[in-house]
């Protein structure tokens, strides 16, 4: 039996490699994914656009609009002298943010009063606007703590000290290349479990496997394992980029994130299977990876939390094993979980993966022609 | 016999349905280059039905679709109807009709829909064409199925309706590409009825291209190519009439029809010994009549008559001695002896899809050493009875085993003891000759030495030593049957499974296909094989035809015809007998 | 070859096309389906906006002090606290990803509020996801600088800020995610329909066989691209109406812009991703690779780099250069413009006109890759 199964394997990967065209789309483009991705996807501002509508040309003023333009967060572009000048610059999206100081702001703020200044954020971006609205108020109330200690103003009488833990600087590049390796993992295990039963349905090969003394079990260990070491070595290109190209810290042990990405592969390489198995062509098949994979990603917590989805929608999202895996992969990479409290992720991914392997094999005999 | 009509129609200026002046065509396959064709001149008269007949790469294929315009020509001037094609393609691709070997039916389009669409895109006027439709569909027997989705006809109907496509304005000049390829013998006759209705009608010219040599002998005349050049031009009686004097039919009572067979092809001055049913056609080298005493020394009941020769046997004559041929030996397999009954037994076996039954409680048994034929139309339900028995769709109800085991009752060990080969090639493409070799080794569980000893065999058998590393692609169509074959062979079956073994495979291929057959027959082998070809079915010891899901008549062939004999035909061939057996069940389904 | 006889061939091309979208149901997923599944999870699903945030609250001695302050987290409905006793149990929950923030106040709260450096509250947010924690250490400062208003209020003041924020987001003034998040979509959609399923069917008349029969009849090469796209035009149209109509109406995104710029704005960016489609098609001709090539360079990047989710300005120089050649990337800005903006002409004409550039340089190559011929 194990005589067979290796010769089922290295047909396999012979099927894989042999074709230089499936060598390149299986490596090359998930490493320029993740460079891309890597740098692209974020959602931290940097060098925010911003007008300056400047009503009061006072030392006050001005010390505030250089607490603004010392920030790396924003820049900039324009000092506008009319109100009417506002409109055009944000609807043409040249700036995403407009400070107006009005006329009496020094006075004011001399007197004691409060002095308004009057913040402009263009909405269509919403996400974009509230961080720019928090950079913002930031900026100003580390405005305000310098003025009253310089002026002998009384501070407030309960104060804010801010940390966040495992990303001090809240780069969401940390938050989202971790997510990345399970994003490419899963698409390119995928990609190679779901057309490999069709693609030999469609080429008769099939056919000529199930006439053979092979049983079901081994063809299914035969397509499984290859998909896991491909998966294994993809995974573990992209977690050696992660750490040393992007810098992301692994806080946590090896051995934890491997037995996450284990699992996970067992649970991808079953859904794949199962979808390669129902499927008659490969287009079919090629479509229905497609149709679990933007779902299974959108509804993963990748790039939007889990927690902000309804309640109907966060119940859908425990059949999906990419949401068990990003928290596996996030907390050790940044957390350094211990195993307790990885375990409630990782039964739910084998359970997932025995599930569907078991159906893959039944399908294997059993789907009418 | 001329090489060339090329001098002799020089001068003559009247117009030609095709001219080819020298012409060439290469492919590159990587880094292979292939000529496809290689400067060939013809010319290919009006009105009459031209055959294009070769083995495979033969260049035929390329021929086609450089007339339609589809390929450029690297060098060389082709004109079909006169016109250029490399200048003047869309004036011609409106005066012609093309059929590719494969019709671009859209499947999920129904009868109706695709003709309308050929219709439009030739521009038939809108008032013509009730009368058109109505003659077509009568023509095809589709008049019943125009809501019918093309995907769900059966081939030979699909065939029939590609054709009805091509010809829905009548076109000048129609090239047909393999069109009886994988097509029953009744919808053979109907589909050459409506091109001989066509040709007579509206003196339309047509050039065709098949692998069936007994089609070649209704062309008017017969391009032979081989390797991309023109061997040979002329009427297909001047082919036949060469080897005038040096054809024989023998039987002998005293041998069966394969030892029989297998002892006079070996024998000195014979080119050819083929079974037809009790007897063995003999083409011979020469004029010398066969020296039968010699040959058959000590065996009684020897019976020789000479016979009219065929177009085929000229073929073979012309063929054979351009292509290596591979020593078929005898040492094939210890094949172990089944362990009592019959090797097949099949009891009440039924198969329905949702309402539709395609296999209706059918019955038989196959005798160890038997080679048993299931025949029948398309769609008759032959390929689904033999999927059941290799496993590989559940029986609905009845019973079937083979081998004294019930195959769907995942038994692998049953499975180790069949052989299979399917309809078209299904080994690993990619792959080369000896990765899918080891491949099958191991997987029918054969390892170390013995492994590498059966592919040794299977090399040396099969002559593909010298292809040991092509890419199973890359092989023609004869080799990669012969791959096939290996494979199922590797571990030396009790029992083979052939569906549709020879289907396209050219004759000559399909000659050493049956030798090994027999040879394996011989020992003890099992073979149960579905067919096309009525001459193959001449070589089953027993026959089943299939129709609608039932087996119509179960018999050895010499059984089989003497049951479609008649007062206007007393002696009728397998294919006569078949199709009187068969027309009255097929009316009955339309 | 009449002008009449061209019209008859282009409607059975457009006839039999249809015929084979509404017979295919792989057509009918990703045509159909796919971009009500895809208009749902955007719609309903997917939200960057925290609401409800799981907080705990960890108060070393509890007096009236300390209820005050944190009456104020449960006064919100950003966040959902939970009052612990013990700063470790606190740190586990944050551990076990069961609170995203611990707001800790000591056992000297009450002391040092009453005196002249003020009280410390110390606050710890889970910085995994570094937008989540950005966006709950805003509302922390939030809540907090509410309280501090109230309390000087109660006691009969102001209180004393020196510069006071008065914030105003024009176009989505309650800051929904919701609202830029459908437009994009269309743009996503779109995609779909125009490239990835062009490219599907173009490849599959390719490896079928059937273009070869279509070939060798009368019909021009101008005809046989016009018959493909006129349908795929239709059906993208279709998808981009159902878009729209979903999201003003289900979803109550305003649409302030006029429909009719919306309109052409589509059809620009549909030709585009129609060119994009033939041009993969006819160069790879085998579905598989279609798919592939039709995935990583269209639908890839019309997620991640058309600015539909992640801000481009945000990018690093050489990626931001990258996201010029994405048509989607214009077509992105056209629509949340549009529906959130306005017709600012400003931002229509430049984007409109790359699309346009875009669509008129893929059809050229189109043109000039397809003959009809097999080589």
């Amino acid at each position: 039996m194990l005589y067979r199964i290796i010769a089922l394997i290295r047909k396999e990967f012979l099927a894989l490699f042999k074709d230089k065209k499936t060598r390149v789309v299986l490596v090359v483009p998930p490493l320029i994914q993740l460079l891309v991705f890597g740098y692209a996807a974020t959602f931290d501002l940097n060098h925010v656009p911003f007008a300056v509508y400047n009503e009061d040309s006072s030392s006050a003023s001005r010390e505030l609009i250089a607490h603004f333009e010392s920030s790396p967060n924003s820049q900039k572009t324009t000092d506008i002298s009319d109100s009417r000048e506002i409109q055009p610059l944000i609807d043409a999206r040249e700036v995403m943010l407009v400070i107006h100081i009005s006329p009496q702001f020094k006075r004011k703020l001399v007197l004691g009063e409060p002095a308004p200044v009057q913040v402009i954020v263009d909405g269509r971006n919403s996400n974009t606007a509230s961080i720019v609205l928090n950079y913002t108020r930031s900026i100003v109330t580390d405005f305000n703590l310098q003025w009253a200690q310089q002026h002998g103003r009384a501070s407030p009488p309960v104060y804010l000290q801010s940390r966040a833990w495992f990303n001090d600087n809240l780069q969401s590049r940390w938050f989202l290349v971790p997510g990345i390796v399970g994003l490419l993992t899963l698409l390119v295990t995928m990609l190679v479990t779901a057309m490999s039963v069709a693609r030999e349905r469609e080429q008769g090969t099939f056919d000529q496997l199930l006439v053979t003394p092979l049983r079901p079990i081994e063809i299914l260990i035969g397509k499984a394992i290859p998909g896991f070491i491909i998966g294994l070595f993809e995974a573990t290109l992209i977690i050696l980029i992660a750490v040393f190209w992007f810098e992301i810290p692994l806080r946590g042990e090896l051995l934890m994130l491997y037995s996450g990405v284990f699992l996970f592969l067992l649970s991808a390489i079953g859904v794949g299977l199962m979808i390669s198995s129902l499927a008659a062509t490969q287009q079919q098949a090629l479509l229905g990876a497609f149709l679990f994979l933007v779902p299974a990603i959108i509804l993963s917590g990748f790039a939007t939390p889990i927690e902000n989805m309804p309640d109907a929608v966060q119940t859908l999202t425990y059949i999906n094993p990419l949401r068990y895996f990003m928290v596996v992969l996030r907390g050790v990479f940044l957390e350094g979980m211990p195993f307790e409290l990885l375990m409630p992720q990782l039964w739910p991914m084998a359970l997932i993966g025995v599930t569907c392997l078991f159906l893959a094999g039944w399908l294997f005999r059993h789907r009418m022609v | 016999m001329k090489t060339a009509m090329r001098d002799r129609d020089e001068n003559n200026s009247t117009e030609a349905a095709l001219e080819l002046n020298a012409v060439s065509k290469t492919f590159t396959s990587g880094k292979r280059i292939i000529q496809a064709l290689d400067g060939i001149s013809a010319r290919i008269s009006l009105g009459c039905i031209t055959g294009l007949i070769g083995s495979d790469g033969a260049g035929k294929t390329t021929l086609m679709r450089l007339a339609a315009g589809l390929l450029l020509t690297d060098s060389g001037q082709m004109k079909v109807l006169g016109r250029d094609v490399a200048t003047e393609a869309l004036a011609i691709q409106a005066m012609l009709g093309y059929m590719p070997q494969r019709f671009g039916l859209y499947e999920d389009l129904s009868v109706q829909e695709n003709l309308d669409l050929y219709a439009d895109l030739q521009g038939l006027p809108l008032a013509e064409r009730p009368s058109r439709y109505a003659e077509l569909m009568h023509m095809t027997g589709l008049a019943t199925f125009t809501r019918r989705l093309a995907g769900q006809l059966s081939g030979g109907m699909k065939q029939k309706l590609g054709l009805a496509c091509t010809l829905v304005r009548s076109p000048q000049l129609l090239l047909l590409d393999e069109p009886t390829v994988g097509v029953d013998p009744v919808s053979r006759r109907e589909l050459w009825a409506i091109i001989e209705r066509q040709v007579e009608s509206t003196q339309m010219s047509v050039l065709l291209s098949t692998a069936y040599l007994d089609e070649a002998e209704r062309c008017a005349e017969v391009l032979l190519l081989h390797e991309g050049k023109l061997l040979s031009q002329g009427p297909p009686a001047e082919f036949s009439n060469r080897l005038k004097g040096r054809t024989y039919s023998l039987s002998a009572t005293g041998l069966t029809k394969r030892e029989l067979q297998r002892r006079l092809s070996r024998a000195p001055g014979v080119l050819d010994a083929l079974i037809q049913g009790e007897h063995v056609r003999l083409v011979m080298t020469n004029h010398e009549p066969p020296d039968v005493k010699h040959m058959l020394l000590g065996i009684e009941g020897v019976e020789l008559s000479a016979v009219p020769p065929r177009f085929e046997d000229s073929f073979v004559e012309m063929l054979g001695i351009n292509t290596p041929k591979y020593p078929v030996s005898d040492s094939h397999t210890s094949v172990k002896p089944i362990t009592g009954g019959a090797a097949i037994e099949v009891q009440d076996l039924t198969r329905c899809f949702g309402k539709f039954v395609a296999v209706d409680s059918v019955s038989f048994n196959v005798g160890r050493g038997e080679v048993f034929g299931l025949l029948g139309a398309n769609g008759a339900g032959k390929t689904t009875t033999f999927r059941m028995l290799c496993g590989l769709l559940p029986v609905s109800s009845g019973r079937a085993s083979v081998a004294g085991v019930d195959l769907h009752q995942a038994a692998a060990t049953a499975r180790a003891r069949i052989g299979y080969m399917s309809q078209r090639f299904s080994l690993y493409g990619q792959f080369s000759v000896i990765q899918n070799l080891r491949f099958f080794g191991s997987a029918y569980g054969l390892n170390g030495v013995h492994r590498q000893s059966r592919i040794d065999w299977a090399l040396q058998e099969f002559g593909l030593a010298s292809e040991v590393d092509s890419n199973s692609d890359a092989l023609s169509l004869g080799y990669r049957q012969r791959l096939s074959m290996a494979c199922a062979l590797l571990h030396e079956p009790e029992i083979l499974f052939l569906d549709e073994p020879t289907s396209g495979v050219d004759p000559l291929a399909r000659r050493e296909f049956w030798r090994r057959i027999n040879t394996l027959a011989e020992q003890g082998v099992t073979v149960l094989v579905t067919t096309h070809f009525m001459e193959e079915a001449e070589y089953c010891d027993r026959l089943a035809i299939m129709a609608a899901g039932r087996i119509l008549v179960l018999g050895s062939p010499a059984e089989i015809k003497t049951k479609a004999q008649t007062v206007s035909q007393p002696t009728p061939t397998l294919e006569d007998a078949f199709i009187r057996l068969i027309q009255p069940s097929t009316e009955l389904q339309a | 070859m009449t002008r009449g006889g061209s019209t008859m061939r282009l409607r059975a091309l457009v006839r039999k096309e249809f015929l084979q979208i509404l017979r295919d149901p792989s057509s009918i997923a990703i045509a159909f389906v796919m971009p009500i599944v895809l208009l749902l999870l955007f719609g309903y699903g997917v939200s960057l906006d925290a609401k409800n945030v799981p907080v705990a609250l960890v108060i070393d001695q509890p007096s009236a002090d300390t209820a005050s302050f944190s009456s104020a987290f449960y006064a919100t409905d950003y966040f959902k606290p939970i009052t612990l006793r013990n700063m470790q149990h606190a740190e586990i929950a944050l551990l076990a990803g069961e609170v995203d923030g611990i707001v800790h106040l000591r056992a000297d709260f009450g002391r040092d509020l009453r005196h002249a450096g003020g009280a410390p509250v110390q606050v710890i947010v889970n910085g995994v996801n570094a937008n989540t924690g950005r966006l709950v250490l805003g509302y922390v400062n939030g809540v907090w600088s509410t309280w501090l208003q109230h309390q000087a209020e109660m006691r009969g003041g102001t209180l004393d800020v020196p510069v006071q924020v008065e914030q105003r987001v024009w176009f989505n003034s309650e800051l929904r995610s919701r609202n830029f998040l459908v437009p994009g979509l269309i743009a996503i959609i779109m995609t779909l329909i125009g490239a990835l399923l062009t490219a599907l069917v173009v490849a599959r008349e390719w490896e079928r066989g059937t273009f070869e029969a279509l070939m060798v009849t009368p019909v021009s090469i101008t005809e046989l691209m016009l018959g493909k796209m006129i349908p795929y035009f239709v059906l993208g149209t279709g998808s981009m109406l159902l878009s729209v109509v979903m999201a003003l109406y289900l979803f109550d995104v305003p649409l302030r812009g006029s429909f009719w710029v919306l309109w052409l704005g589509s059809s620009l960016f549909l030709l585009v991703a129609l060119g994009m489609g033939m041009l993969i098609s006819t160069v790879t001709k085998n579905q598989f690779l279609a798919a592939q090539v039709a995935i990583i360079v269209t639908f890839l990047p019309a997620f991640l780099l058309s600015g539909f989710i992640f801000e481009i300005a945000s990018m690093p120089t050489v990626v931001q250069i990258i996201t010029h050649i994405i048509p989607a990337r214009y077509f992105v800005a056209l629509l949340q413009t549009l529906f959130l903006a306005g017709d600012v002409w400003s931002v229509i004409l430049p984007n409109a006109l790359a699309l346009l550039l875009m669509a008129i340089v893929f059809f050229v190559l189109v043109w000039r890759k397809s003959r009809k011929r097999l080589e």
